[in-house]
């Protein structure tokens, strides 16, 4: 079976494999950050991944934005968006049952792309890569853009895992996660640092569709058909772990691009299945010791 | 020695709280006048921690009157109160496992003025300089309870409400902490101090403030106390 794997289509699949593992990973961060702070199961992440690209689309379509500005602006459009979420919808039920966000953001994701879907249709979106071309490696043609996606959400996932576990702001964020009272009887405003950790979260999400629109269609739908991976991501790494998101999302993507050379016909089921081990031989997670006692 | 005429500091009246549907105070009614080292002392589930909960605004469902400084705490959150300048050390002690023993200290902000600087704060508690790095759980019962006390002074909070920290620890370590309780009471900090340890309380204390079922029984300076322990005992129940 292993007949006819060109280095082409090996490396084809890796890079696919690590473009993919990159959107895993800087969206299963922003989940696990919400989730490991305020305990709020976002399943609006997607929604949140997709206006992110909707808003770099219409900055450019409308307003003559191009890629570089949307990828701040839209990030931040976003966040801004999402804390208004927060303050509206999750904040008078944050005494309830984790269920319950689960299922006020599950309604809120099916708001948004309706919306989105009356008024701009369900077909995809064109968004032109702002790096065109490209670099011959000999083995494997590498296009600058894709390039510029796997070094940017490396950094991006660095930059953000260092900004909590090695800053004083991260300091408050672990200790709000282990116990919100004691912080706040420090002094500390806990319920404005947990609306803006959602907006913060949620901004990542914007984050990742932004670099999403020139190498996905950008579509009502695109959001919601990565949102099960996510979540599966976010179980294997551990809820709430960082780390685990991050090193989980990119190693998942790896594993689905090589099961997509190797075994094709297993590579749509591969995540799923090391999900139900992990879920059999881990419940808590693979890294869920390694942060928490 | 202070009179019974100086101010109250804390005035607590009336205070009742509610977990859900269940009141675990009927109307606890005491003072703590500035420079004080007041115990609530009681029976397991009299309602001492939800008394020292309650004033904090962690107990959310309360009613009655908290006045602090003349500030009426009932109504003001958790963040609130603190930034009045009430400090608080929680019975589990809320020592964080995913924070080393130097974030742990150096957690609460600087809210008021005359705040111990982390220097200073090594140097009244040396045995924590050692174990700067490592996890704030890997310290052992006594060294935890020496933090969580410890970083609370960093607020500049004057006024300390103390959970049993004296609970599960060894007798040197009791008398530690009892020394460490003097030593800031010399510096003039107002302390509430939830007990169950008598002799530890009585090495500490200027008066004592019993709460059975949830409601102040019977008050009584450390004098009174020495002199009718047995009457002390028989609300403490051993
Ligand atoms: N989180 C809680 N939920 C419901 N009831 C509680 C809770 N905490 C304490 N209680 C109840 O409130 C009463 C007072 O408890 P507590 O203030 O912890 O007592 P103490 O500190 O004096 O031992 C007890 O009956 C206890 O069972
Ligand atoms: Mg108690």
């Amino acid at each position: 079976m292993f007949d006819g794997i060109t280095p082409q289509l090996l490396f084809g699949q890796l890079l696919i494999g690590v473009i993919n593992g990159s959107f895993y990973a800087m969206l299963a961060m922003g989940l696990a950050i919400i989730f490991g702070l305020m305990h709020v199961v976002n399943f609006a992440h997607g929604a949140q991944y997709m206006l992110g690209a909707f808003v770099a689309w219409l900055l450019l379509s409308t307003f003559g934005v191009p890629y570089w500005g949307a990828l701040i602006l839209a990030p931040l459009v976003v966040a801004i968006f999402g804390i208004a979420m927060e303050r509206l919808i999750l904040k008078p039920i944050a005494n309830l049952d984790h269920l319950y966000s689960l299922l006020v953001t599950y309604a809120a994701t099916l708001v948004i792309e309706g919306l989105i879907r009356q008024q701009y249709g369900s077909t995809g979106l064109p968004y032109s890569s702002p790096l065109p071309g490209g670099v011959n490696l000999g083995f494997m043609f590498m296009p600058w853009y894709r390039l510029w996606v796997v070094v940017f959400s490396v950094v991006t996932c660095l930059a953000t895992w260092l900004l909590i576990e090695h800053t004083k702001l991260g300091a408050y964020l672990r200790a709000a996660n282990e116990s919100p009272e004691v912080v706040e009887s420090f002094g500390i405003n806990v319920p404005r640092m947990m609306t803006l950790t959602y907006g913060f979260g949620v901004g990542l999400a914007g984050l990742s569709g932004v670099l999403a629109a020139p190498i996905y269609q950008v579509s009502p739908s695109m959001g919601s058909s990565l949102m099960i991976t996510i979540f599966a991501v976010v179980v294997i790494g551990g809820m709430g772990s960082i780390a685990g998101a991050i090193l989980t999302g990119y190693t998942l993507g790896i594993v689905e691009g090589l099961t997509k050379v190797f075994y094709p016909e297993a590579a749509n089921l591969v995540i799923f299945f090391i999900m139900l081990l992990a879920l059999i031989f881990r419940p808590s997670g693979l890294f869920s010791g390694t942060e928490k006692s | 020695m202070l009179d019974d005429t100086t101010a109250p500091l804390l005035e607590v009246r009336d205070l009742r709280a509610w977990y859900a549907e269940s009141q675990a105070l009927q109307g606890v009614t005491f003072d703590v006048r500035p420079g004080e080292l007041v115990t609530l002392i009681g029976r397991n589930g009299a309602g001492k921690t939800t008394t020292l909960r309650s004033i904090m605004g962690i107990v959310k469902n309360r009613k009655g009157s908290i006045r602090f400084e003349g500030n009426e705490l009932i109504g003001r959150r958790t963040f609130q109160i603190a930034r009045l300048g009430l400090a608080y050390c929680p019975e589990e002690r809320g020592i964080f496992s995913s924070l080393s023993v130097r974030e742990n200290l150096t957690l609460p902000p600087h809210l008021k003025s005359g705040g111990m600087s982390d220097e200073e704060l090594l140097k009244a508690f040396p045995n924590l300089r050692a174990r700067a790095g490592s996890r704030g759980t890997s310290l052992s019962g006594g060294e935890q309870q020496m933090l969580a006390i410890a970083r609370i002074l960093r607020n500049g909070c004057r006024f300390l409400l103390l959970d049993e920290p004296s609970e599960g620890l060894a007798p040197v370590i009791v008398k530690e902490i009892g020394a460490q309780l003097r030593r800031l009471k010399a510096q003039g900090y107002t302390i509430l101090l939830v007990e169950q340890n008598l002799n530890f309380a009585r090495s500490v204390a200027d008066r004592h403030v019993v709460i059975e079922h949830g409601a102040v029984v019977d008050q009584l300076s450390n004098e009174d106390l020495a002199a009718d322990m047995d009457r002390v005992k028989t609300y403490l129940g051993v």
